[in-house]
């Protein structure tokens, strides 16, 4: 699909929410996401919080693409499409969620510290699927931990749905290997195009 | 050309770009990137500071000496800079002088949220406040230019939304040259502060503020844009965002310059709309002064359910906007209507938190086991270590500012308290503000244990060197301060260092002080588990079948210990394992395990060796 057919898609731009655990590659998919708006033509905000700790915690990024965008914040059912590289952030951020608006989640849990402490209990497949069904339908569960692991390069399950989300867009892939290969060391980027590729045809073999 | 830029780094590059040549700051958040993108930019100087006053004396010292400088902060970083602040309002400069003030509106990642638009009116000099990425270039560029116009420094400030949001900018490739100044100003009435120069140097600056209000009526960055004259918004900052956002026809009159304000513009806009509203976030910094020049803004019919409506007209006096906020309050005050059959749908399942922990690996996490079973009361300080808060380790039981630990403690031991007082501090806010606290702990005779956390870097915000590392921010080496000979030089006669992840060192040595009377300090000494050198040295542990499930080593709150779904077979309890992916071999766990069911690293080498062989 080319630009004009992504604004008729998306007549008011694309507002994107990310959200991970920190050091899932988070950060470094918004970037990407930013740097493609861009490329795109397309005005863009990409906003993020650096939390209070280097690693562990909750991980959220909003990129929009539009016009003209304004405000750099997504608020409650404002997010066109959600990101999520960890289950139950993905539930976290539901609400944020415009309806029928398009959920990519990697198929990957991280335990917090709540959990393995025994205070509190991570939330069954059942239940983030049917908790997320009253917000969409438009659910794309997608084993990037997985993929990236079978690659060799366990860190890039965040590429993983970037390739996926491409397909969904239907934008030219190569034009986003253009962008990650900007924001990546060379040594690694065969293992981010393979990343890439597997998450963009892991869309594809659904829809044929 | 475009670049997307932070809001931090279209500072850095403003500054680049308007030919400041000297930056001094200390990292805080959401500031702290300003520094490090600066420093590496061509022909300049930029430096870490010990802490914000030095620096914000460091940036004067480059402005008197006719170079453009500046000095980043974090909101907070001004009230320990203040004291500069107001010399330097007094005085004023040869060469442009900014001072950025990073604020956290909705603290999120700060003690409170205080409004610094009120430090530029409380001390007379302009600030200007931005609302994206190409606004903070432009008005830091500006801001050299008005603080060399009117002899004042100057007040940016940024707020975490515009600091860490990210967009295009258009930049230019050029550095301005800055002509050479001649020598050194000897210049005792403008520059020394004496009571006799002083008072005349008030009048000054009172005048100054008449004439930068003048000046600001035509300041190209106060823009009217008129819309739909129906409704009229006045409002400055990241605000303007959300203003059009939700109030899209709305006429707006946007102030880049928020202090002092164009009293004329104001009125002229105010007269030419149906009904003005001032929208701003935290304090009604604005909507104060425009009530103050008699104009009078619109009033909500009936009363807003508001705890705060006595203090700010519409809008909330606490956290940070967003559109949602925004939208809801105009609906409120009935300036907007809501299509309620679009009611957001909202989740209805509890969900476990994912609060942020010391790290796994992390060397402050054995010194708050101890605390925490030793049952001292401890007050801490600002950085990762102020997560010794949290349960399970729930060590800390005071924190307030840079450097509090140790005066607060001491105050509770001058006073009397019972019980023995522990101070828990780190590398850097020792060296920011602890070493006066110290020295009055040993000059006052308190017998307050100091524990200084010396994990080799300044941890929280990011990785920044300071005067341990032995490395400037520009990497430079330099001189490694020893803090051992510092706390004997400050007096402490008893002082001990040791390695941070030796449990049962730290609790033997502090059991034994608690016995003792007098001033004692302990030094933990290791470096951040997050620094490459650490990284290098990881091994994950692993966990023997002689684990019972006794639950002692989740007790240190690691987030690399989680409960199996194997129990034991006699107590039926859930047995630990170790994430080979998260876990350092920091060695903590397999020490306080009572029953030697964690292997330490020299173990773990053994196994695998014996089963490669």
């Amino acid at each position: 699909m080319d630009i004009k057919q992504l604004k008729i898609n998306y007549p008011n731009g694309i507002n994107f929410l990310l959200t991970g655990v920190g050091g899932q590659g988070t950060i470094l998919a918004s970037n990407v996401l930013a740097d493609l708006g861009m490329a795109l033509g397309f005005d863009v905000k990409k906003a993020e919080i650096h939390g209070m700790s280097q690693r562990g915690g909750n991980v959220i990024s909003y990129i929009r693409w539009g016009e003209h965008v304004y405000s750099p914040i997504i608020t409650q059912g404002e997010a066109d499409i959600i990101l999520a590289f960890e289950k139950l952030e993905a539930l976290r951020s539901i609400e944020q969620i415009r309806p029928d608006g398009m959920i990519l989640i990697n198929d990957y849990a991280i335990v917090p510290v709540t959990v393995s402490s025994g205070s509190s209990e991570y939330p069954d497949d059942e239940v983030i699927q049917e908790s997320m069904q009253k917000f969409t339908s438009n659910t794309y569960w997608i084993k990037g931990k997985n993929i990236a692991e079978e690659i060799g390069y366990p860190k890039a399950s965040n590429v993983v749905l970037l390739g996926a989300l491409t397909a969904l867009l239907e934008i030219d892939p190569k034009e986003v290997l253009r962008v990650i290969a900007t924001r990546i060391p060379q040594k690694y980027y065969v293992f981010n195009e393979q990343a890439f590729d597997s998450g963009y045809k892991s869309i594809q073999n659904r829809s044929h | 050309m475009k670049r997307i830029l932070s809001g931090n780094e279209a500072v850095a590059r403003g500054a680049w770009e308007a030919g400041c040549s000297v930056a001094s700051g200390y990292p805080g958040t959401p500031s702290t990137e300003i520094m490090e993108t600066f420093a590496r930019y061509p022909n300049v100087y930029a430096e870490w500071a010990t802490n914000e006053k030095v620096g914000l004396d460091v940036a004067i010292g480059a402005a008197y000496a006719g170079k453009r400088a500046i000095s980043t902060m974090k909101h907070v970083g001004l009230n320990v800079a203040a004291d500069a602040l107001f010399y330097v309002a007094m005085t004023g400069v040869e060469a442009g002088l900014v001072i950025v003030s990073a604020d956290d509106p909705s603290m999120h990642s700060s003690q409170n949220e205080q409004d610094n638009r009120q430090f530029a009116k409380f001390s007379r000099i302009p600030c200007l406040d931005p609302a994206d990425s190409q606004e903070a270039r432009d008005f830091t560029i500006a801001a050299f230019d008005l603080s060399e116009q009117f002899d004042t420094p100057v007040l940016l400030r940024m707020t975490t939304r515009v600091c860490h949001t990210s967009s295009p900018v258009e930049v230019t490739e050029q550095q301005q040259q800055i002509p050479e100044k001649g020598k050194y100003p000897r210049n005792p009435a403008k520059y020394v502060m004496i009571p006799a120069n002083a008072r005349r140097r008030h009048p000054v600056i009172e005048e100054r503020v008449s004439e930068l209000s003048g000046f600001a009526e035509n300041f190209p960055y106060n823009k009217i844009e008129y819309r739909n004259k129906s409704l009229g918004i006045i409002t400055g900052g990241v605000a303007y965002q959300y203003a059009r956002e939700v109030f899209p026809d709305a006429s707006i009159l946007k102030l880049g310059m928020v202090y002092p304000l164009p009293i004329e513009l104001i009125r002229t806009f105010s007269e030419s709309v149906d009904k003005v509203i001032v929208l701003e976030e935290l304090d009604p910094f604005i909507e104060d002064q425009v009530r103050l020049m008699g104009i009078e803004l619109y009033k909500p019919a009936k009363p807003l359910n508001s705890d705060y409506a006595h203090t700010k007209s519409i809008f909330p006096i606490t956290g940070e906007m967003n559109s949602a906020i925004v939208r809801h309050a105009a609906y409120q005050a009935g300036l907007i209507n809501i299509d309620v059959k679009q009611e957001p749908i909202n989740l209805n399942v509890s969900l476990p938190a994912r609060p942020p922990t010391l790290c796994p690996g992390c060397p402050h996490r054995s010194s708050f086991y101890v605390l925490s079973k030793l049952k001292v009361p401890v007050n801490g300080d600002i950085g990762c270590y102020t997560l010794g808060v949290a349960p399970p380790l729930s060590a800390i039981d005071t924190c307030g500012c840079m450097g509090a630990s140790i005066g607060v403690a001491h105050g509770a031991a001058i006073a009397g308290d019972q019980e023995r007082h522990v101070a828990v501090i780190g590398d850097s806010t020792f060296f920011h503000t602890g070493i006066p606290a110290l020295i009055n702990v040993a000059y006052n005779r308190s017998n307050v244990i100091t524990i200084i956390m010396d994990n080799r870097i300044t941890g929280m915000t990011g990785h920044q060197d300071n005067p341990g590392t032995g490395f400037t921010l520009q990497n430079q080496a330099t001189t490694e301060l020893d803090i051992e000979k510092l706390v004997l030089a400050c007096g402490i006669e008893k002082v001990l260092t040791v390695e941070a992840f030796q449990v049962d060192v730290i609790e033997k040595t502090l059991k034994q002080w608690l016995k003792e009377d007098g001033p004692a300090v302990l030094i933990t000494r290791e470096e951040c588990a997050l620094l490459p050198s650490a990284r290098k040295r990881y091994l994950p542990l692993q966990v023997t079948d002689q684990c019972n499930g006794c639950t002692v080593c989740f007790r240190i709150g690691c987030p690399a210990i989680l409960k199996s779904e194997k129990l034991d077979p006699k107590y039926h309890r859930p047995l630990a394992i170790i994430d080979q992916e998260l876990c350092t071999g920091c060695e903590i766990c397999a020490q306080v395990c009572p029953r030697d069911a964690i292997l330490f690293r020299d173990q773990v080498i053994a196994l695998r060796k014996s089963e490669e062989g």
